[in-house]
């Protein structure tokens, strides 16, 4: 078996128990009141996150394209209270359209 | 522009309604994020990896960021350990959702196992959008299984296909994720300090982005959150009680 495969099947392997140990912290410190709020707090942090990472960055670089204009969509049509599918569409069909016309 | 501006909490749709919508949102995060398996089976293989080894990490490895760090340490001419370090590093995220889903999925079993297996950053986020743990339950398996699916069937095409097939970044599937990830932010933006949370966290990621490896942003915006949740809640002190908090949330 050659080096490359142990890695991947390594790395695998460890990826799994690494979302696994995550579900096994006890309960009652999830419920700890401190521990209670950050972890409602959490997913706004990491959507926020997400969010500008997936619109602006390509591996280490802040990177201003396409997706800018279609994120820029998306909020709006958020505001507008158009349903989520319409509003990812909506950023897609900007973007690659702006990228269609070599606009971005 | 005079519509009538509906009740402040959305329209009112029954439980079952929000469920369907819930599990149909599951499953276009699904497609969408599914079709950049493409991209990551032609780079594997442009990168040095076999079609059987791009596919166990699609299956087994499951989690996009990990893999395409895991190739481009291959393809850059890095080790097989430095490959497998650079994976591990960014699927450190993954413990962190599994803290925050907890409380809200089964735990034992082999769903205990599938739901360890598809915890990653769009069923994370679909269940993160959820107001009751059923919403929650539904997002998480809905969005988890759909990308399994599609993620693992286009990473197939994509080793297969090579170079061939076009590139996602066309069709603006990039700016999809984009899109789905701020409406899935969107409705819960509704106080003052959880906007400051998420603009403080996006500008941490992207501060962080030219030093740190790529996953690791999310990670460092993530101390945002527990900066914020350490702080005392100044302008309402007396009120925050625990079990408020705790109820919200569900407890199991």
């Amino acid at each position: 078996m050659s080096i490359l495969w142990i890695a991947v099947i390594a790395a695998s392997v460890l990826s799994f128990a690494q979302k696994w140990v995550g579900y096994q912290a006890p309960q009652d410190v999830l419920e700890r009141p401190r521990i209670a709020r950050i972890t409602t707090l959490l997913p706004i942090a990491l959507l926020g996150a997400l969010v500008a990472t997936q619109t602006a960055t390509s591996g280490a670089e802040i990177v201003l394209d396409a997706r800018l204009a279609g994120l820029a969509a998306a909020v709006l049509l958020l505001c507008l209270r158009a349903p989520f599918l319409v509003v990812v569409i909506g950023a897609a069909v900007v973007a690659a359209g702006l990228r269609a016309l070599g606009w971005a | 522009m005079t519509t009538a501006p509906p009740p402040a909490e959305s329209p009112v749709s029954s439980p079952a309604a929000r469920l369907r919508t819930i599990r149909r949102n599951g499953f276009s995060i699904g497609l969408a994020t599914g079709l950049y398996g493409i991209s990551f089976g032609a780079l594997a293989t442009a990168s040095g990896l076999d079609v059987w080894q791009a596919m166990v990490l699609s299956a087994v490895m499951f989690t996009g960021g990990s893999q395409f760090a895991f190739i481009g340490v291959v393809g850059g001419g890095g080790s097989a350990i430095g490959a497998a370090l650079a994976a591990v590093l960014l699927g450190i995220r993954n413990t962190l959702y599994g803290l925050i889903l907890a409380p809200s999925l089964p735990r034992t079993g082999a769903k205990g196992l599938a739901r360890a297996h598809l915890t990653i950053d769009e069923s994370a986020a679909l269940a993160a959008s959820g107001t009751t743990v059923e919403e929650k339950r539904t997002g998480f398996w809905a969005a988890g299984v759909w990308v399994y699916v599609f993620w693992n069937l286009f990473s197939l095409v994509g080793a297969l296909a090579g170079q061939h097939v076009a590139d996602p970044a066309a069709w603006g599937l990039d700016a999809a994720a984009a899109g789905a990830f701020i409406a899935l932010l969107w409705s819960r933006l509704r106080s003052g300090e959880a906007v400051a949370i998420a603009v403080a966290a996006a500008l941490v990621a992207l501060v962080t982005t030219p030093a740190l490896p790529p996953g690791l942003p999310v990670l460092a915006a993530a101390l945002v959150a527990v900066a914020a949740g350490l702080l005392p809640s100044r302008r309402r002190p007396a009120k925050r009680s625990a079990t408020r908090t705790i109820t919200q949330e569900g407890p199991e």
